[in-house]
């Protein structure tokens, strides 16, 4: 039996514009549970974004939107029902929760459990959030960003400035008896610039970054001319550049957005889905030596406005610090409810879903290495032949057979322990179990990205960060061309 | 269905000019979706669900503003087109911003075969048999197919409604249906996965499950046991599902987007020649049957047959009504737009003609190569054509497909690349709506150990 008690969320805008309460509640989960199911959810959404676009020193596009729906999940055993709607009326969210509850197959669940509102923290406080704000102030850091680049040096003559922020507002019930509500506010300011010699070939610099801020934080901390300068830096940067090397060698990473290779190399591939089904590379593993006793990997969403920060994560759950290897042993995964069930293993705040329509998996937060005691300098200085990369388009990874890659766009040649020349972009590739073997020097000056990360996984996209010190690795392929 | 969605996209258009705008489109779309997930014969999940969405964009003298809602009730629409006016006072004045010509407007009629009912009819038990069959075969094919990702039958029913002030409005909808498997093959310490898919606007236009099974099954054996190679310089064939991502950096650069901002390597080389003789890629939206074919583009302009590269040389970029006037030419009917935002470009069915060698041919022509099978990273950049992307596949030994190789990269520059195609297959088969066949590369820079 359900058993209604009183419990409200007035902060919520669910319960303010839609009407919902508890009782509402307690009979979707009673209908998703209908044909016998082990667990139930309920996940709304109302996301509001806002963006603004300038290019040519043009602000070409001003877009607000909103999009808002629930997603009703059964879990019957191993199997999944999930339907959502994106109308918010009774009849339609009834509708949902009978369709997802078809997954199993039996009398109801007469499970007697009243909601309780979860306990609350607040890593990201925000007063007002960006999407609230004045719009023109908006577009006035697109500008800003755009005379910044320009000014930056004469050859810069494209620049492009996209503000993008968000709201999103959620409640999240669980047949647990829990009811969570959370607002998680995103904003993002990214440049991109074009320079070139006059009659040469044109070369890009991209940066960015943000998080779980408000607008001020763009004003007081990381204002457009400091995301202006360094994107106009990295195209100047690369018009000297000469061609990658191709090869094994020894690679120097930078602190950073580096830390990509983190998540690469070893996070996705410590995912319990993968691990609970045997087609990770990382299958079996812990307890083993997977990296350098220099290594020390977590993944933390607990970290105060960051941008892969969250106060719980899509299924309830607080976040949480996970260590993932530890002095170079594999520790852990990263479990959601599902694959926690099924492993018998704490969940551990990893379970995220891109939105009301997706089904929740286990997913990375902020992924770092914690630093050593190598200065950085010194870490330069060891090296009589590499290559050492400051900055990366993205990386992938092949699961099951580990074997990963991250593309530099910004590299330098290491020649008898001096940063020589800037090189073209080359993409790195390596084996995940097996890289970070060869971690010889973790420098003492880490540092997370800007906060502009997105990770997709099987077509889901969700907002991370990554971070890193110095590091040096001893033997990794290249892919120059030279 | 689309009838009543044109006549509310018509509504909403009416609404924002009431609203104050001059000018006003909008593009409603309208989806359900069916997911079915099988792994070791189990049915892991079943996924189901329908949703809706509006987009708007006005425009308000010179200066456009937009929003999009998934909210269709009165309120929802009424607040997203006072948030597309109110959004058209922050964007700068610009000439170009604006809609279509009237006579530019206007809808293919001939049935493009975008839409089968077979999709609907399918009922979900045979999905899942379906996806089952398919994970079967591919269990069945080795022993060594220890393990499985599973295998999912997906379907989709749409439409798509389209209005603006200048007159028009039309709809159009679509089916879609596709099945892939993930095996895993397993040997000692070697553990590789691949995939294989069919995609379909009908059901019976679906390849056999077991086809499905099998062809990844045997995709993911032929990897076990690859191996790193040394560095070295050596021809690079790349399979008809690697030479897609190619295809898919000749799209970037013919952006019209790309183009007017110099961010392209193909940037002012119309007419120029930018590849080898063998090379002709085209973008036509009107063949029956296709991913990429719509009677008309998110602008409401018909979609056509355009020429982007013939024989080796430049032909066209891709445009929308935009792209177009900053460059001083005319809508190429590639107008595409997302919900956010102003409308950007798309391709339609975007391919490699066919060249006349078999597959076989082309590997047996090869002392020594690499032929590459998947790709990895985002190594391509489309400013400079600088290309440096992850590989695995099989290596070229005497004509023969001899080892599977991984861990190693492939790099050139695509400008070079591009005039380096010293063989086309005859294999071109439409899988998605881009579609490449075999195609070999001169030289390359493979980076090994």
């Amino acid at each position: 039996m359900l058993r209604w008690q009183g419990m409200t969320f007035p902060d919520s805008i669910f319960a303010a514009r839609f009407g919902l309460n508890g009782r509402d509640l307690e009979r979707y989960l009673a209908e998703a549970l209908s044909r016998g199911g082990d667990y139930a959810d309920l996940y709304f959404e109302y996301l509001a974004t806002s963006m603004v676009s300038l290019d040519e020193s043009i602000v070409k596009t001003a877009s607000q939107g909103v999009s808002l729906g629930v997603g009703v999940r059964v879990i019957a055993g191993e199997r999944t029902g999930y339907a959502y709607s994106d109308d918010l009326s009774p009849e339609r969210i009834l509708h949902a929760a009978r369709v997802a509850a078809c997954i199993a197959e039996g009398p109801a669940k007469l499970d007697k459990f009243g909601l309780q509102t979860g306990p609350k923290r607040n890593l990201y406080p925000v007063v007002t959030p960006s999407t609230e704000a004045e719009f023109a102030a908006k577009v006035d850091l697109t500008q800003r960003a755009d005379r910044a680049a320009r000014a930056y040096d004469p050859r810069v003559f494209q620049v492009q400035a996209v503000f993008a922020d968000s709201l999103r507002e959620i409640l999240i019930a669980t047949s647990d008896g829990v009811v969570n509500t959370d607002r998680q506010p995103m904003a993002r300011l990214s440049v991109r610039a074009l320079a070139r010699e006059p009659g040469g070939a044109p070369q890009t610099g991209f940066a960015g970054g943000g998080g779980r801020v408000e607008l001020r934080f763009f004003l007081d901390e990381k204002t457009p001319e400091y995301f202006a300068r360094e994107a106009a830096r990295q195209a100047i940067v690369q018009l000297d550049a000469v061609e990658a090397p191709a090869g094994e060698m020894t690679v120097v990473l930078g602190p950073g957005w580096p830390g990509i290779l983190l998540h690469e190399a070893v996070g996705h591939g410590l995912e319990a889905d993968f691990n609970r089904k045997g087609t990770s590379a990382f299958t079996g593993r812990v307890g083993h030596r997977v990296a350098s006793e220099l290594c020390t990997v977590v993944d933390d969403g607990t970290l105060a406005s960051r941008r892969g920060s969250l106060n719980l994560d899509d299924e309830g759950f607080p976040t949480q610090r996970n260590v993932l290897i530890e002095n170079g042993i594999l520790r852990g995964y990263l479990q959601d409810k599902l694959s926690s069930r099924i492993m018998g293993a704490a969940q551990t705040g990893s379970g995220r879903r891109e939105s009301y329509a997706h089904i929740p998996m286990p997913r990375m937060t902020n992924t770092f290495l914690l630093a050593g005691d190598s200065d950085p300098e010194e870490i330069i200085r060891g090296v009589p032949r590499g290559l050492y990369c400051t900055s990366f388009g993205g990386g992938q990874v092949d699961i099951t057979n580990g074997n990963f890659v991250f593309s530099a766009s910004e590299s330098y040649l290491i020649e008898d322990g001096r940063i020589t020349r800037p090189v073209r972009n080359a993409t790195l590739i390596g084996n995940g179990p097996e890289s970070l073997k060869y971690v010889s020097a973790v420098g003492h000056d880490l540092k997370l990205d800007e906060g502009i990360g997105t990770c997709g996984k099987e077509g889901q996209s969700v907002p991370v960060g990554v971070g890193m010190p110095t590091i040096r690795i001893d033997r990794m392929t290249v892919g120059g061309t030279h | 269905m689309s009838g009543t969605l044109t006549a509310l996209a018509a509504d909403i258009v009416r609404q924002a000019l009431a609203a104050g705008a001059n000018d006003a489109e909008c593009t409603i779309s309208e989806g359900e979706e069916f997911s079915a997930n099988v792994r070791m014969q189990e049915v892991e999940s079943l996924k189901e669900a329908g949703s809706r969405g509006a987009a708007l964009r006005v425009v308000i003298g010179q200066r456009s503003g937009s929003s999009y809602t998934s909210d269709l009730s009165s309120a929802g629409i009424a607040k997203m087109v006072a948030s597309a006016v109110e959004m058209a006072r922050f964007t700068t004045e610009d000439p170009h911003c604006g809609l279509p010509e009237p006579e530019e407007l206007g809808a293919l009629e001939q049935d493009l075969e975008t839409f089968f009912d077979d999709v609907r009819q399918l009922d979900t038990e045979e999905k899942i048999a379906r996806a089952k069959r398919a994970e079967r075969a591919a269990l069945d094919v080795d022993p060594r197919i220890a393990n499985s990702e599973g295998a999912s039958f997906d379907s989709h029913l749409g439409a798509q409604a389209f209005a603006n002030s200048r007159g028009f409005a039309g709809a159009y909808r679509t089916s879609y249906v596709s099945l892939v498997a993930i095996p895993l093959a397993v040997e000692g310490e070697s553990r590789e996965r691949d995939y294989w898919f069919t995609m379909a606007r009908s059901v019976a236009r679906m390849k056999p499950p077991e086809e499905i099974g099998r062809i990844a099954a045997q995709r993911a054996l032929r990897r076990l046991g690859a191996r790193k190679v040394a560095t070295q310089r050596v021809p690079v064939v790349f399979e008809p599902r690697t030479a897609r991502a190619l295809l898919g950096a000749i799209l970037e650069a013919v952006n019209g987007e790309a183009i007017y901002r110099h961010a392209s390597f193909l940037a002012g080389k119309l007419g120029e020649r930018v590849a080898s003789p063998a090379l002709t890629v085209i973008d036509d939206g009107t063949l029956p049957g296709l991913f990429g074919s719509a009677p008309f583009d998110d602008e409401g302009v018909p979609t056509r047959r355009c020429v982007v590269i013939e024989n080796g040389v430049l032909k066209n970029y891709l445009l929308n009504t935009y792209t177009a006037r900053k460059l001083g030419m005319k809508t190429t009917g590639n107008a595409s737009r997302g919900y956010g935002g102003n409308t950007g470009i798309g391709p339609h069915n975007f391919f490699i003609a066919a060249g006349d060698r078999t597959p076989e041919e082309i590997v047996r022509g090869i002392a020594d190569g690499f032929y590459v099978t998947e790709l990895m990273g985002f190594g391509t950049n489309i400013v400079t054509g600088d290309y440096s992307q992850g590989a695995a596949g099989l290596w070229i030994r005497g004509g023969e497909l001899a080892f599977p190789v991984s861990e190693v990269t492939i790099a050139g520059n695509l400008n070079q690349m591009f005039q380096d195609i010293v063989a086309i297959g005859s294999d071109l088969e439409f899988l998605s709506s881009s579609a490449a066949p075999t195609l070999a590369i001169g030289e390359m820079t493979v980076a090994g150990h």
